[in-house]
């Protein structure tokens, strides 16, 4: 886990390294001697190896540098944004997983009925769409031709609202954000649920239960439906950098001000220490994730625990 | 002799126990005769259509689909509809040719990775990780940034956007091939290889590799409709293919002003839905094949 990480960084910081502009050169009115004082200011005058030392050493010590276009430590600047993207993703989260949940399960007990079919034309569907496009359609119906949803943003234009008044305001806007990210990640989730009550159903176990005259409502739902969900619980600890990663693509259509875009500015911008220790910030919430899912898995199935 | 040729008859039949398994799923089928539609579409359209993909018409600016242009115009007078069929080439060979990629560094990699285990496997593995821990998305976007740094000419940068997509892709194949080579390595078949004393290269590629080819098939067809999606995203977001380069994902960039979004619909609506019907069309054809090639998973 560690070697990963020193291999990230290092992968992360050299991509960096070889851009051939900085966040200076953007400026084309700097005189050169100016120039070349803000580059030792923020140390970009230093030689590449060393300045990845003073970069690796400031994250460790919990410095991720600071923002040139912001003016203010990358901290702030993720703090600040990262909670409007992480209310979006924790949101579709638990929407995904409720839905899917029971219409997964649904659909393996009433498998290849009319209803599993449409569920798993949906599936396809849901998996299929490019996600900006269901997002530029959605805003298309629901906020300009129905205008009933907002287009975009977190608070109405010059909006001063507070207390109830303003967490409305927030819930309306975030309608069509999270409702849009939960459709992008509910058709694998689905499937997922629905095959694996699928094979859990054909288990000798679930005869015996049914053998046994249990009521078919008891044999789904304590016998089939635990272990059904168990593995997911491994995919449960996958989606942990994504409630932090925000969305990008989804934040930059509805205009959500969050991490993603951020990240799009600061590509834009060159802005590359926010890039540089956010990505490496998203890398080790990935392994973290992993290493999460594995414990997790252990826990809950004790058959792995014997290797 | 006989025992070879009792050997392809066997093969054969296997495969062509395959297709019929193939043909009787319907979805899977449509979803096939879709792609070779758009595939006639895009590489054989332009050929009929009588207008160019580049071709400015000051008279037919922004031109609401008629019998003209069948889809309409965009603000410079350039048929949609023509410029849907090169869009088409350029997101269908992206995805295809940067999955071939993918494929051949991933099974490569991953073949190499489980047959020689120790330390071979630890570096290429790790390597792999590395890779994989890195979000998909942002890295891709940091490359193009860095693409458009490194002052890319425009008509390159589509080959650069494929080289991308195989780099962010061979990671997850290598591991999925290594798994299976780790499981063949210990049937007999291979206890039989090593008696014959064949060298290593026969042994990977003549029997571990041919071994995962079902495997690789369901794989890449459904790998490339993700490579399709994350093309057309990153030219969404201007940071792919590029203008006047025509690719779906940059056509749906109209839709970012707001006067094409809301007044023109012709402009964004048809590259979304070609682009959707294609992914559709992808996962219901590499689904079917699974259920076609995959003995575990036919009920």
């Amino acid at each position: 886990m560690i070697p990963t990480l020193i291999g990230v960084s290092i992968i992360i910081f050299f991509l960096f390294a070889a851009m051939p502009g900085d966040y200076f050169d953007s400026f084309m009115r700097l005189n050169p001697s100016r120039l070349a004082e803000l580059k030792a200011l923020y140390g970009l005058d230093k030689p590449v190896v060393s300045r990845y030392f003073i970069w690796i050493s400031g994250v460790l010590s919990g410095n991720l540098g600071f923002s040139l276009k912001y003016q203010e430590p990358v901290t702030t600047l993720l703090n600040k944004y990262m909670w409007n993207s992480f209310i979006v993703a924790i949101l579709s989260l638990i929407f995904t997983w409720t839905i899917a949940l029971v219409v997964g399960v649904a659909s393996a007990v009433k498998q290849n009925t009319w209803f599993d079919r449409l569920i798993t034309v949906g599936v396809f569907v849901a998996m299929s769409f490019p996600s900006f496009f269901l997002g530029l359609l959605m805003i298309k119906f629901f906020a300009v031709d129905l205008n009933i949803l907002p287009i975009g943003g977190m608070i109405d234009t010059g909006s001063t609202s507070t207390g109830l008044t303003y967490v409305l305001e927030v819930g309306k806007h975030m309608i069509l954000p999270v409702s849009l990210l939960t459709l992008l990640s509910i058709g694998s989730l689905t499937r997922y649920f629905r095959s694996g009550m699928i094979d859990v159903l054909k288990m000798d176990f679930i005869r015996t239960a049914r053998a046994k005259g249990l009521k078919e409502k008891t044999v789904i739902f304590k016998h089939a439906l635990r272990n059904a969900i168990l593995p997911a619980i491994t995919l449960l600890a996958f989606e942990l950098p994504g409630l932090f990663s925000g969305a990008i693509i989804t934040e930059q259509i509805f205009n959500w001000p969050g991490i993603g875009r951020i990240q799009l500015e600061a590509v834009n911008t060159r802005d590359y220490p926010v890039l540089m220790s956010f990505t490496l910030l998203l890398a080790t919430l990935t392994i973290l994730g992993n290493l999460l899912a594995d414990v997790l898995y252990a826990y809950a199935d004790p058959r792995i625990r014997l290797k | 002799m006989l025992f070879k040729n009792k050997l392809e008859t066997k093969t054969s039949s296997l495969w062509k126990q395959n297709l019929r398994h193939f043909k009787k799923n319907k979805f899977a089928l449509g979803g096939f005769f879709f792609i070779v539609f758009m595939l006639l579409f895009s590489f054989v359209g332009p050929l009929v259509s009588p207008y160019l993909p580049d071709k400015l018409d000051a008279l037919m600016i922004n031109t609401p689909p008629n019998f003209t242009h069948w889809m309409g115009t965009d603000q410079l007078g350039r048929d949609i509809l023509t410029r849907l069929m090169f869009g088409g080439r350029i997101s269908l060979t992206i995805g295809i040719a940067s999955m071939t990629l993918s494929v051949i560094i991933g099974t490569i990699m991953g073949a190499i990775s489980g047959f020689y285990g120790g330390i071979i496997d630890n570096i290429i593995m790790r390597f792999a990780d590395i890779l994989m821990s890195i979000p998909s998305l942002p890295l891709l976007i940091i490359l193009s940034a860095l693409m458009s740094e490194w002052k890319i000419p425009q008509q390159y940068r589509l080959y650069i956007v494929m080289l991308m997509l195989s780099l962010v892709g061979w990671p997850g194949l290598a591991r999925l091939i290594r798994g299976q080579i780790l499981s063949l390595k210990e049937q007999s078949f291979m206890d039989a290889a090593e008696v014959l004393g064949l060298s290593d290269r026969t042994k990977i590629f003549s029997h571990l590799i041919p071994n995962t080819i079902p495997l690789l098939i369901v794989i890449a067809t459904l790998g490339v409709a993700g490579a399709i999606l994350t093309e057309s995203a990153l030219s969404f977001l201007g940071l792919g293919v590029t203008p006047p380069t025509a690719s779906w994902g940059n056509m749906i960039d109209a839709a970012n002003s707001f006067m094409d979004f809301q007044k023109r619909p012709w402009l964004w609506i048809p590259p979304g839905a070609a682009l959707l019907l294609t992914v559709i069309s992808i996962n219901l054809m590499g689904d079917g094949l699974r259920d076609a090639l995959d003995p575990k998973m036919r009920r």
